[in-house]
């Protein structure tokens, strides 16, 4: 397919990222890695990760295209690129997928000029994490129904709230927060705020136990939690727009934009033909039973056309709505790792019932927890059904559902 | 691009209500009387001096020697406009042609590029697609070859001028060119769904066949070659119809009330929209992607082709089955464009291999084997 050729800059770029990732892979991580970074909650893990993001920000893999007085490499249209030779090389992701992938931008966008200098460089590198506190327990997919409150006392706010389901709060020194700021109006009484986390008076991080029994993300507590104004982004009541500005590039992280491959482990589909061959069914090898091996064919399709996609959406000729393919990826790709997940537990049937303790379990444990962990992508960064209304609704224009 | 002039091409000679009074004027004519399908001869005179049969014909032997993906494109749209014609039927044929690498191809595919049109004869009575199986049997006789037997499941055999078929010889398949009229030759029409084509078995009893048209004495490679090409042009018709068939329902979910609200704003209409859409831009990746390979000659190509098919058989039977669903009550009518979709789509579906034949194939290269 004829994607649009590559600049001088570029090419030479692509060369010299492939090259620098030929010889500085990291060795392997001390403790296995999970599959995305918002379950990451061993500090080793955390270690081994944030070294591997400031070494691929020191080499400008990161920031790529960010201008160089807030810490990006000024380059042009090159970040995409990066990421293209990071996935090549199975390189393992970037922790700070907040910071990185929905703060950075969205403060590149609204910030002063003072915010841009100060916070962009700290998310690129990853030496400061992010977390993201959008959702409540009473404001998820209504995102707007936002009832934590920021009140203004001389030029501080001061934070009442419950932040849920933070991912990656319990290593975060930052968060990207939304609160109401007016009890008048719901989209225009929300305001945007960089607020800090770690250690500060009035935040409580406290960890929720996900199904799995594993930790995984948080919940957070203000109360009389002061942010000076200057911590603002935008103006007052300009949050819900500045929020929508974060959304969109969460979607693109949710796909894999912001960069890195998939935890250096091998690809899922290939760890399932690796089950199925060393699997019995019912006295028979799993590879050989014709439902297993149309299952599997299926995932590698969905596979492969998401591959494909990606190509195709580059080529604007190809497609009829420039955001047909690219809004469709977060979906599909979500929905993918849990059909491989799910057909993984039905291959190793009676053994999929033993916990990742049980020295029988195969792959060490890994299909179900697998199976259960991928709820975490159809569910966050708005759950796929909302993905459904919104791809219904901007693409094929249909009416908007309440 | 190729494409855009098809689409504008057929938006003025094949609109839908030109379509349809050609090919659904009366249910009784088709299915009852079994009378022969309409086609606009004139529409297609005009197609041949466009020089879309030539499309895949090579500079050399006299075509336009078209990328594969371009005539893709091409045939997306004729998809999207069902053109009841025997250009897929022509192109197929013509890549199987290309792919014998005879100097009697050669003259074929000239002759093709100059308007002759022709259809593959390859399948036999139970429909399979494994090439090797073939129901016509050939012996030698001079410098002829005389052919004995039946080819079935050909596609619009009544359009094409010519049939392409094999046959075995001994161990091997052999590839030729014959004439509906030439003498021992048969046409019965089967009676199908699909009011856009026609589909022919071909009797063959003591057909002489002349040297200048045994096209192939490997047949088997011929075919496999071409195989790829194939099943990327029946892939993009498939695409054409499903993308028709999600824009039609889409149209009809905005301007049909329901509960003082139009119907894509519930989402057990929205939902299913949005997954037809998400599985047909699969098939069409996929497509595109599969028509690169085939113009490259990678490695990869059958393999991206059959994933191709099988993600657009897959498109097709889900938005076909939504797409008549959601029309409610008018959708499951005669009266309603969406069953000529339906029934071309589903036709496709089956041709030269469904999903699930097409995954058995992958799963030998993706998982080996089966053991035993
Ligand atoms: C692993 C994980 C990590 C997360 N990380 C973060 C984070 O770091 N920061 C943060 O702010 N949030 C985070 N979230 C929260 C996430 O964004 C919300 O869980 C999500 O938006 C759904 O909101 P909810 O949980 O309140 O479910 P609800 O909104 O109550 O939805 C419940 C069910 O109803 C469906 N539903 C709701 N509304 C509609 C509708 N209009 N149409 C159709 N179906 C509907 C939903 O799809 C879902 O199936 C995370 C969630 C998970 C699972």
């Amino acid at each position: 397919m004829s994607s649009k050729k590559l600049s001088d800059e570029q090419n030479e770029f692509q060369e010299y990222a492939r090259n620098w990732l030929s010889k500085n892979m990291p060795p392997p991580p001390p403790v296995r890695l999970p599959i995305s970074p918002i379950e990451v909650s061993a500090v080793e893990q955390l270690g081994y990760l944030q070294e591997w993001q400031l070494s691929c920000y020191r080499a400008g893999l990161i920031g790529c295209d960010y201008p160089t007085e807030y810490g990006g490499a000024g380059r042009t249209d090159c970040q995409r690129l990066a990421n293209q030779e990071l996935g090549r090389a199975g390189a393992p992701y970037f922790i700070n997928i907040v910071g990185l992938s929905m703060a950075a931008p969205t403060i590149l966008a609204h910030g002063t000029e003072e915010q841009k200098r100060k916070f962009i460089p700290g998310a690129l590198s990853g030496e400061e994490i992010w977390c993201q506190g959008f959702s409540e327990p009473g404001a998820g997919s209504d995102m707007a129904n936002q009832q934590t409150f920021a009140e203004k006392r001389g030029d501080e706010w001061i934070v009442n709230g419950h932040k849920v389901w933070t991912s990656l709060g319990h290593f975060a020194k930052w968060m990207i927060l939304i609160a109401r700021t007016s009890r008048h109006h719901k989209y225009d009484g929300l305001s945007y705020f960089l607020c800090p986390i770690e250690g500060h008076k009035g935040v409580t991080v406290r960890p929720l136990i996900k199904m799995t029994g594993e930790s995984g993300f948080n919940e957070v507590l203000f109360e009389d939690a002061a942010i000076p104004d200057s911590n603002r982004l935008d103006e007052e009541g300009k949050g819900w727009t500045v929020a929508m500005t974060t959304l969109t590039h969460e979607r693109g992280a949710a796909e894999g934009a912001g960069g890195g491959g998939g935890g250096g482990s091998t690809h899922p589909l290939e760890q399932l033909i690796d089950l199925a061959r060393k699997s019995r069914r019912d006295g028979v090898c799993a590879a050989d039973d014709p439902m297993t091996r149309d299952a599997i064919v299926q995932q590698a399709i969905v596979s492969e056309g998401l591959r494909q996609g990606n190509r195709r959406a580059r080529v604007p000729a190809l497609t009829d709505h420039p955001m047909r393919i690219p809004m469709q990826q977060k979906l599909v790709s979500s929905e993918l790792v849990q059909n491989i997940a799910r057909i993984g537990v039905d291959i190793a049937g009676a053994q999929s019932t033993l916990y990742k303790l049980d020295e029988k379990a195969p792959n060490g444990g890994h299909w179900p927890l697998a199976y259960m962990n991928s709820f975490g992508h159809t569910i966050a960064a708005g759950s796929n059904e909302i993905q459904r209304n919104i791809l219904g609704e901007r693409v094929l224009g249909l009416a908007k559902s309440k | 691009m190729l494409r855009d002039l098809a689409r504008s091409f057929l938006d003025e000679h094949l609109p839908i209500d030109r379509l349809r009074t050609l090919v659904a004027s009366d249910p009784e004519e088709v299915y009852e009387r079994g009378e022969p399908t309409q086609w606009d001869e004139g529409l297609w005179k005009q197609i041949v001096e466009l020089g879309w049969t030539g499309l895949a014909v090579s500079e050399a032997d006299g075509g336009v020697g078209f990328s594969l993906a371009g005539i893709a494109g091409l045939v997306e749209e004729v998809g999207r406009h069902a053109l009841p014609s025997p250009l897929v039927a022509t192109l197929n044929a013509s890549f199987a042609l290309r792919t014998s690498e005879t100097k009697e191809a050669s003259v074929w595919l000239g002759r093709i590029a100059d308007g002759a049109s022709a259809s593959l004869a390859i399948s036999d009575a139970s429909g399979s697609w494994e090439l090797a199986d073939c129901g016509v049997s050939a012996r030698e006789q001079g410098d002829q070859l005389v052919l004995d037997g039946s080819a079935c499941f050909v596609q619009d055999a009544f359009k094409a001028d010519v049939l392409l078929t094999s046959a075995r010889l001994g161990e091997r398949l052999v590839l030729c060119v014959v004439s509906k009229d030439a003498s021992g030759v048969t046409l019965e029409r089967d009676q199908i769904h699909d009011l856009t084509r026609d589909q022919a078995s071909v009797q063959f009893q003591d057909v002489r066949v002349s040297a200048q048209d045994v096209i192939s004495r490997d047949g088997l490679a011929a075919l496999r070659a071409a195989w790829p090409a194939i099943l990327v042009v029946v892939s993009a018709d498939l695409c054409g119809t499903n993308e028709w068939q999600l824009q039609t329902t889409v149209e009809y979910a905005k301007n049909r009330k329901q509960f003082d609200h139009q119907l894509g704003f519930f989402q057990a209409v929205k939902h299913p929209l949005v997954n037809a859409m998400v599985s047909i831009d699969r098939a069409r990746s996929l497509l595109y992607n599969a028509a690169c390979c085939v113009d490259i000659g990678a490695d990869s190509a059958e393999s991206a082709a059959r994933m191709a098919k099988s993600a657009a058989s897959d498109a097709g039977a889900f938005i076909s089955d939504r797409s008549v669903q959601l029309h409610g009550g008018i959708g499951f009518t005669w009266e309603c464009d969406v069953h000529l979709f339906f029934k071309r789509s589903m036709h496709n579906q089956a041709l030269y291999g469904d999903g699930v034949h097409q995954r058995r194939k992958l799963a030998v290269d993706l998982i080996g084997p089966i053991a035993s």
